[in-house]
């Protein structure tokens, strides 16, 4: 085994007809190699490129930790100074980031449990069961991926406030987010590339049903795909703001509603400002950190903006 | 002992009934939560939009929820300078950065396909901009677009007599906003094509650089035709996104007004269908503009979509 294959997931999902490929080929192939000099170009034009990747995360850390003075002059600092501390506690206290927080960690985790747990299910249908209706259906939840859904907030927004009550309420974020057409493609494809036909007609022969099936036999193996998915719909819902911006006020805020909150009127204090988006900022640069790798393979996989 | 076996077969007959019950009721159980709750909060909300455009409903007008006006809030928008002014802003921002971000993408992937060391580091660095939000990206880039004390304008000091202004004017705002869009997605269209171009078999390399093609020659005639349906498909779901631009114009004017700068320069069309929703309690026409909106976004998808079908079939 070479030292990419190491690195390639162990199943290979099929491509997508007329889409992208999903992950790697199952043809096994070598990557390119160059000649010194060219790999030392590389090497510069990819490190350039992740210096201008970071530059404004490290940039925001800059500016939230000078206080006003320090960012309003000619040459501006390009090192950290001393007042992190002070601007982050004071975006605390002005712009409610304590339950911004909170509400972003509720919204995030609940979506994303569901989510999982609705594409898996329904991931297990359209890979490996049969129905009648079923390519239909599965093009209809392919159609509906490209749909841009946010134009329909004026409805969404009545039915929501008026017919369940739910304005300003975390409900009304949550519930029109608990299913999603990307993580039913994507637990589809990867169900279908990774649970062999066998291992189900062997649970057939010994009289298991669908449910018993579903859970003793493919959840184990659709684990680390779920595993994916919920990493890239925590992001999503994390980092959202059109919806809950409409729909949640001051008092009762997202992180991203919490920043754009702060970042309004004549007069922006920036250091208040991008403390407020290293505290939003932070919590998913830590899971990107940990499981960097898995985000990776996971989009190179889908190939599908979530 | 007759009777055992007869209850037997009773069990038997039974159990495969359930059994066949199972089989053919479960499929549709499992894939119903999905389709329940996205007819719920996906289509009818949809279709429902399109209902409410033919009213003049209002909330600051009470039953106004019930006056019909058929089609003259499409009149209306189709006259409207506002709507021109938005449609026109969201193509020139969404031309100035999805040109750019696929192209570096391309070329982006195209160094990662090489047989490199620290790959993961190098990947999960492009990816950055990926998982931060756009409301932070925003805010970010406001402070380094500032036309006071602003990054940018420190580095253009030796070159310009006098600070940008770049939310003054339409290209200057544009280039802002497709400067925030273009740093936030490029990363994300490299890990697409790269994962599309490790793809690609190796032999067709090793045959074309034994019959003499240069590096640059096998990029154009072999990476990228082989990346066409992936080309095609990034460009779809860009162009889309770039339709339905709405966090970084409606971050970039601080003022809150939702008029996308002094003049509208970066007024995009959500940003103009939020204004009249959000701020000026128009729901009738409001739900005009997103309809419309979603019309030009289909149009353009199956634009986009035969203009690939002719060129993969005339290949």
């Amino acid at each position: 085994m070479s030292r990419i294959d190491a690195h390639t997931p162990r199943r290979h999902p099929p491509p997508i007809p007329g889409g992208t490929a999903l992950g790697q080929s199952t043809r096994r192939h070598r990557q390119k190699r160059r000649g010194e000099g060219g790999l030392w170009i590389t090497y510069g034009l990819l490190i350039a490129i992740v210096l201008i990747s970071a530059f404004p995360l490290y940039w925001s850390v800059v500016v939230s930790s000078r206080d006003k003075s320090a960012i309003g002059r000619y040459p501006p600092p390009l090192v950290p100074g001393g007042n992190l501390w002070d601007n982050l506690q004071a975006a605390f206290t002005q712009g409610g980031f304590g339950i911004a927080l909170v509400n972003s960690t509720i919204v995030a985790g609940t979506i994303t449990m569901s989510v999982v747990f609705t594409s898996t299910l329904a991931g297990f249908a359209f890979a490996k069961l049969r129905f009648r209706g079923k390519n239909t259906l599965f093009g209809l939840v392919v159609a509906t991926m490209l749909v841009p859904t946010q134009l329909a907030i004026i409805p969404l927004y009545i039915m929501v406030t008026q017919w369940f009550g739910w304005s300003n309420d975390l409900r009304g974020v949550i519930v029109p987010a608990l299913v999603s057409a990307f993580g039913v493609f994507f637990m589809r494809q990867y169900i279908a590339s990774a649970m062999p036909d066998e291992l189900i007609e062997a649970g057939r022969m010994d009289g298991a049903s669908t449910l018993r099936i579903y859970w003793s036999l493919v959840l184990p193996i659709a684990r680390p795909g779920a595993a994916v998915l919920g990493l890239l719909i925590f992001i999503t819902y994390w980092n959202d703001l059109f919806w809950p911006l409409i729909l949640l006020n001051t008092s009762n805020p997202t992180v991203q509603v919490a920043i754009a909150n702060t970042a309004s009127g004549i007069e922006v204090d920036y250091s208040l400002v991008l403390a407020g988006t290293v505290i939003a900022t932070f919590p998913i640069l830590i899971v990107f950190l940990v499981l960097g790798r898995q985000i990776i393979g996971g989009i190179m996989q889908g190939a599908v903006k979530g | 002992m007759t009777q055992g076996v007869q209850r037997s077969r009773g069990r038997q007959r039974w159990r495969s009934r359930l059994h066949r019950l199972d089989r053919s009721v479960s499929p549709y159980l499992y894939v119903s939560p999905f389709f329940l709750l996205f007819a719920v909060f996906g289509l009818f909300p949809l279709a429902y939009t399109a209902v409410i455009s033919t009213t003049a409903w209002s909330p600051r007008k009470p039953g106004s929820a019930d006056v019909s006006v058929g089609l003259d809030n499409y009149t209306t928008l189709f006259a409207d300078e506002n709507f021109h002014n938005a449609l026109i802003n969201t193509l020139g921002i969404g031309l100035l950065s999805t040109g750019p971000q696929l192209l570096l993408a391309l070329g982006i992937a195209h160094l990662l396909n090489y047989r490199l060391r620290g790959r993961i580091v190098l990947r999960m660095g492009v990816l950055l901009p990926y998982v931060t939000s756009v409301a932070a990206v925003a805010l970010i880039f406001n402070q380094i677009f500032a036309r006071d004390f602003g990054l940018v304008n420190w580095f253009l000091q030796p070159f310009a007599d006098s600070p940008i202004d770049w939310r003054a004017d339409e290209w200057s705002s544009w280039t802002a906003v497709a400067v925030m869009v273009t740093w936030h997605w490029t990363g994300y269209n490299a890990l697409i094509y790269l994962a599309a171009m490790q793809t690609i078999p190796y032999d067709l390399y090793e045959s074309a650089s034994i019959d003499g093609a240069s590096k640059w020659q096998q990029f154009w005639h072999i990476t990228v035709p082989s990346l066409r349906p992936t080309i095609i498909f990034t460009v779809i779901v860009s162009t889309i996104g770039a339709l339905q631009l709405f966090a970084e114009p409606f971050l970039f004017d601080a003022t809150r007004n939702n008029n996308g700068g002094s003049q509208r320069q970066f007024q995009t069309i959500v940003l103009y269908l939020y204004q009249q929703f959000w701020t000026n309690g128009r729901y009738g026409y409001g739900a005009a503009i997103a309809w419309t909106l979603f019309l030009i976004t289909v149009v353009i998808a199956a634009i986009n979509f035969l203009l690939a079908r002719r060129i993969s079939s005339t290949k």
